[in-house]
């Protein structure tokens, strides 16, 4: 565990309003890490499907490119955007709204110790510092302030997503934001930022074009036949693909199986999803 | 003087013969029963009492001794008060002693002398004709039942008829043996529109005997489809049958008149159930609902509500097909090859998986919800499948296929995949390899995955399962977030 002094804070960090007097480290990276290229991808911790799936992807595709994730370890999108980070060879780096020896949320231990045995865990807090919610905003600014963008997934009005994004504004750093369902409360607070003026983000490519990094198009695998037509169709529960396709159920489900292990497709409560 | 009945106590599903011995001597006018009765039997002595008289029969009104030997077995419940009574009246010599030696009984006395039936009949008569006593003479109503053993029953209804029958005056009279099995008109699948993904799993558990678990947001009809489930299942073969019939018997819950069960059970018990009325137990050691759905059905509704003790119980019968439960006294093996289907919502609000409704449940709340199923329970799952709220375009879809072709297709599978199990051609085996290295997959879900194309290869009349049938059964694998 080892810990930055003020003056040896990254440069984008060094430039925010209030940057805080330390940042504590813990993990096998060199704090240098701090200084690439970084993206934040924050939302709601009672996240849907939708957006676990899409956040989780965003974490694979930015740190495939070789942007460091940067979250805060709490449940729903922060935790999916590490894993999927984690899927990949690249870096992903948690910042918490506690002590730095403190595991929090407890569900996420054995996330951290995955993430401090490739990048790191940060936090401006004393390690012992208990968790309590009037940190988590002030956490917030840290996210905001490392990263050149911030993306929000999913964020219901009022939320601590929406926190990070103001404080990216203020610091005039790029935001983008998920759409999502005008009908759904998870969606309320990423359309309106929408609204405000927020960049929509429908690839992760959007993100690394802002950060003017280009990367090749994904060699997608060839998929034909009943599966091609499936995925076409997505999202969809497999009884509106049996009615809308007159195959029977058996083809469908074969279909979407092999879907899934092409990973192109995923299913979340019923509901299958386009990956790519 | 001296005289003996043969009657048989259980132990289980164990009948264990037990002899009732009635010594009338001259004293002081007493009755007692000794060799550790429980209470309902020790209340025979006054149902036995009052039977004597109301047959117009003389009490013997000296000092009179029953003992039940072994002494050491634990004689429970109301079955022998027939046993008891006829005991008493062979030692008063008011019949043959030897006539009765010849006969084992078992039936339990009203105050004015005619019999009722009691559970476990069968069971008795069983132990009747393994010990090589051709006739068990019991309550009317219990003859079909005994009649399944093998034994000849000699059907009473009033204990007089049955002085009168082993005096040699009376003829056993005629019972109408077990024939048809009346079974109540099961659930229709035809009543249940579009849902053809849930449709297809049931159909697959019933030819596979998988176990299903239905998850989606209230009121799609999961428990309907759940419930129709015994509608396409196979009959029972005659053994199997007979094994089913006991169980029941003992709990008491056969019908008189058409005791053989030869369909295959369906218990539903509701989730406030207690882990021994699940798996079996309590003082007398009954068997649970598990073992009533012994090779039948058993349907756990909601079954993140049931508690987790209770549903860990389930774990041990699921891999062995039997319960051993077990006391300080010895323990007791119920059989308990069911088949398990559960249903439950995805989050305790039940609002999860419903697009037109919005879940109230913190992330902590839902992980305590999922909390109740451990990945061990989940993990005997072969089908899992999630069902969303249908749209309401969908619920005008006609009504769908009934349960009779359905039941045809799984009669068929059922007896292809007992022939012969199809093995995988070498493009399923690479399917198959290359899902357990993609997808998380267990060893446990790899078989699972396996067993599963075995049966759609079947129910397809295949020669060897191909890739497209191991592809379907990769689409009904648990959710890896269903269970913590």
């Amino acid at each position: 565990m080892t810990f930055l002094p003020r003056r040896e804070l990254p440069p984008l960090l060094r430039a925010i309003h209030d940057p805080p007097a330390r940042l504590y480290l813990r993990g096998a990276a060199e704090p240098e890490l701090l200084a690439q290229p970084a993206v934040a991808v924050v939302g709601a911790r009672a996240c849907s499907p939708y957006g676990a799936q899409i956040a989780r992807r965003l974490g694979r595709e930015l740190a495939a490119a070789g942007v460091v994730v940067f979250s805060g370890l709490a449940r729903g999108i922060d935790g999916e955007a590490h894993r999927g980070a984690l899927e990949t060879e690249g870096h992903t780096v948690a910042v918490l709204g506690c002590g730095i020896d403190r595991d929090y949320p407890a569900a996420h231990s054995e996330l951290a110790r995955s993430i401090a045995e490739r990048s790191l865990l940060l936090s401006e807090y004393e390690p012992g510092v208990e968790p309590a919610p009037w940190r988590f905003p002030a956490r917030n600014r840290i996210i905001a302030g490392l990263c050149l963008a911030t993306v929000v997934v999913e964020a219901r009005e009022r939320s601590g997503a929406l926190i990070t994004a103001d404080f990216a504004l203020e610091e005039g750093r790029e935001v983008f934001a998920v759409p999502g369902e005008i009908t759904s409360s998870l969606s309320a607070g990423t359309n309106s930022l929408l609204r405000l003026g927020a960049t929509p983000l429908t690839a992760a490519a959007d993100v690394l074009e802002s950060l003017g990094i280009v990367v090749p198009g994904p060699s997608r695998p060839e998929i034909g036949g009943t599966a091609g037509s499936m995925l076409e169709r997505l999202p969809a529960s497999v009884d509106e693909l049996v009615r809308a396709s007159g195959l029977a159920t058996a083809e469908v489900a074969a279909a979407l199986a092999e879907l899934e292990l092409a990973q192109l497709a995923t299913e979340g409560d019923g509901i299958y999803r386009a990956l790519a | 003087m001296l005289a003996r009945a043969v009657t048989f106590a259980l132990v289980g599903l164990e009948p264990r013969r037990v002899e009732v011995e009635a010594h009338v001597q001259s004293g002081v006018p007493s009755f007692t029963i000794v060799g550790l009765v429980d209470r309902a039997c020790q209340e025979a002595k006054q149902r036995v009492r009052s039977g004597i008289k109301s047959a117009e029969l003389e009490w013997p009104g000296n000092k009179s001794t029953v003992n039940l030997a072994p002494a050491e077995l634990k004689k429970e419940g109301s079955g022998f008060d027939l046993p008891i009574a006829l005991a008493l009246l062979a030692a008063s010599g008011q019949i043959p002693r030897d006539r009765l030696a010849e006969h084992a009984s078992c039936g339990e006395l009203a105050l004015d002398g005619r019999l009722r039936r009691v559970g476990g009949v069968l069971a008795v008569a069983e132990g009747a004709r393994r010990a090589k006593l051709e006739r068990l003479v019991c309550p009317y109503e219990a003859c079909a039942e005994a009649a399944l053993a093998g034994v000849e029953p000699v059907g009473v209804r009033h204990l007089a008829d049955a002085v009168s029958y082993l005096r040699g005056e009376l003829e056993p009279p005629e019972y109408v043996a077990a024939n048809g099995q009346p079974r109540r008109r099961p659930l229709d699948l035809g009543d249940v529109r579009g849902q053809e993904r849930a449709r297809r799993a049931l159909e697959l558990a019933a030819a596979g005997r998988h176990n299903l678990l239905l998850g989606g947001p209230p009121g799609i009809g999961k428990t309907m489809l759940a419930r129709r489930l015994p509608g396409i299942l196979p009959s029972l073969e005659e053994e199997q049958a007979l094994e089913v019939t006991r169980i029941h018997s003992v709990a008491g819950l056969v019908d008189p008149d058409h005791p053989l069960i030869g369909y295959p059970p369906f218990r539903a018990p509701h989730h406030s159930a207690s882990t021994a009325a699940i798996v079996g137990g309590g003082p007398r050691l009954r068997p649970g609902e598990a073992s009533l759905a012994h090779r039948g059905v058993l349907l756990l509704d909601e079954l993140a509500e049931f508690q987790r003790p209770t549903l860990e119980a389930l774990r041990q019968p699921l891999e062995d097909g039997e319960i051993l439960v077990a006391r300080a006294a010895g323990s007791v093996w119920f059989p308990a090859r069911f088949q398990l289907i559960g249903t439950m919502n995805l989050c305790p609000c039940g609002a999860r998986g419903d697009p037109g409704a919005r879940c109230s449940c913190s992330a902590q709340r839902l992980a305590r919800y999922r909390d109740r199923l451990s990945r061990a329970l989940l993990d005997r799952f072969d089908l899992v499948v999630t069902v969303p709220r249908p749209r309401a375009t969908e619920l005008q879809a006609g009504s769908g296929e009934a349960s009779e072709p359905v039941r045809a297709r799984v009669v068929a599978a059922r007896m292809r995949l007992a022939e012969a199990l199809p093995s995988r051609t070498p493009a399923a085996d690479e399917l198959l390899t290359r899902a357990v290295e993609r997808l998380p997959l267990s060893g446990r879900g790899r078989a699972k995955v396996a067993g599963v194309a075995r049966t759609i290869a079947a129910l397809a009349a295949a020669e060897a399962v191909l890739p497209e049938h191991v592809a379907e059964a990769l689409a009904y694998r648990a959710p890896p977030d269903l269970a913590a």
